[in-house]
């Protein structure tokens, strides 16, 4: 819900508080995960993710998640889907040049982006999107990876 | 370097140590000369000589072209076969491409054929919307977007291998360029995101049309405070406006061109306003060109291009340099 977005960049600070907390704790579920089975695990929490966050950001599940690099404005919902954004067609008032009605996500971004701990990480590049991580959850991505980034560290 | 220096057509130039491509654009900014660059309008035929008529009223004005790859959104000859035609006859083309149309697959094909055919120049775009073109009922495609399209290209040309990894032959040498818009909101950000577009690999930039010259340099400044300045080369982008009703069309239908209330008025109290909108245009280059960082200009006369080499020869940037172009060497010394 557009609404719902603002809220969620407008308290991007305080939703990336919570992340850094609810990372960890999902993180070292892992155990649990791994008894239960990632592929059984995938479908329920694919389910809740979706939920969650389309109702505050209006994720399109896109599955390689940035928010916390985008000041909680999600960039799927640019017309553009640009990961780089804001291109050179912002509206003087700030909206998009498509959705005359709608802010830029990426002005919403900068100002969601400003508030938060980690500012300067908008000004990171972010890589394409991978297309075959469509529709699958990127909680459940961010912990593989989280413990594939510790097993390896170990190894070394 | 000799801008009469003789390139026969379809023959590439030697590459210069530390250089990137073998193009004249790059020799040109990094010998330190003024560069201007100008758009070139596609056809909307499959006539090769609307494309050579439409190149030739840049002769001697101009260190490249852009293709312009489905500009607005709208259906033209693409900017591929543009600058396949071009380069045949020596011409040294800026091929645009927008992430809108191809996806990545489609855009690294191109840009191997684009280098094989002595492209040496490319503007990574993430382009219009299709919902502001002549096809609004397109699909967009978007894969890419200009920074991850510029990351793209330079991991092919420095690395020579595809973004999949698989390895290249023979990268294309291409000199990288990009666009930027320093009178886009959010105006904060446009520094950063300068810095992230030469992260990813931007060796020039060519701007959106400028028409606040406190804002350009403003811009700058922030640019030099982050040390960009050294790291690329800045085009800002001109044009001449043909009246005071074209320019409240545009600021009121185009979305990213801010043009002042001043300037309106300009036109508006102009005997002539054609003329004037050229006047502006050349007042602004000139403006522009005393700007610490600034390397070139980019041109792009709309529906005007008749009128642009008038425009860079009272400007005065070129300072009796008369940039390449087909045949110039047969010329007589103006």
């Amino acid at each position: 819900m557009y609404k719902f977005r603002q809220w969620s960049v407008t308290h991007s600070k305080r939703l990336e508080s919570f992340y850094n907390i609810f990372e960890p704790v999902i993180v070292k579920l892992h155990p649990l995960w791994n008894a239960i089975g990632y592929g059984l695990m995938e479908k329920p929490v694919r389910a809740v993710e979706k939920v969650v966050k389309g109702l505050m950001f209006d994720c399109q599940m896109c599955g390689h998640c940035v928010l916390s690099s985008t000041g909680m404005s999600c960039p799927m919902n640019c017309p553009k889907s640009i990961r780089n954004g804001p291109c050179g067609g912002v509206r003087l008032d700030g909206n998009c040049e498509i959705k005359p009605e709608m802010r830029c996500v990426w002005v919403e971004a900068w100002r969601g982006s400003q508030q938060m701990k980690k500012s300067a990480a908008i000004r990171e590049l972010q890589v394409p999107v991978n297309f075959t991580y469509k529709g699958s959850s990127s909680w459940m991505r961010v912990v593989r990876d989280e413990v594939q980034k510790h097993k390896s560290e170990v190894a070394l | 370097m000799n801008a009469r220096e003789k390139n026969h057509a379809g023959e590439a130039l030697p590459k210069k140590a530390g250089y990137v491509s073998t193009g004249r654009l790059e020799r040109v900014l990094r010998a330190g000369h003024f560069a201007v660059t100008a758009e070139l309008a596609p056809p909307d035929s499959a006539l090769a000589d609307d494309v050579y008529a439409r190149a030739r009223v840049f002769d001697g004005y101009v260190d490249g072209m852009n293709a312009t790859d489905g500009s607005g959104a709208n259906c033209h000859m693409s900017s591929v076969a543009m600058c396949a035609l071009l380069t045949n006859i020596g011409y040294s083309p800026v091929m645009q491409i927008a992430c809108r149309d191809k996806n990545r697959i489609a855009i690294q094909g191109d840009v191997l054929g684009a280098a094989a055919m002595g492209v040496s120049n490319v503007l990574c775009l993430s382009g219009d919307g299709v919902q502001v073109g002549d096809h609004p009922e397109a699909k967009p495609v978007f894969d890419l977007d200009s920074m991850s399209l510029l990351k793209t290209i330079k991991i092919m040309r420095d690395e020579s291998r595809f973004l999949s990894g698989r390895t290249i032959t023979t990268p294309p040498e291409i000199f990288l360029g990009a666009a930027e818009n320093p009178s886009a909101p959010p105006i904060d950000f446009r520094p950063y995101r300068l810095a992230k577009k030469i992260a990813a690999g931007a060796d020039f930039i060519q701007t959106q049309y400028i028409f606040d010259i406190p804002q350009l340099k403003e811009f700058m400044l922030k640019a030099g405070d982050l040390g960009l300045l050294e790291q690329c080369f800045i085009l800002p982008g001109v044009g001449p406006l043909a009246s005071a009703r074209t320019a409240t069309w545009i600021r009121k239908n185009v979305p990213g061109i801010y043009i002042p209330e001043e300037v309106i008025n300009r036109l508006e109290g102009a005997e002539n306003q054609k003329q004037e909108g050229q006047k502006i245009c050349i007042e602004l280059i000139q403006q522009i060109r005393e700007i610490e960082g600034v390397s070139g200009i980019h041109v792009m006369a709309y529906r005007q291009e008749e009128s642009v080499a008038d425009i860079i020869q009272q400007s005065g940037v070129l300072e009796g340099r008369v940039p390449w172009y087909p045949g110039c060497e047969n010329a007589e010394p103006a």
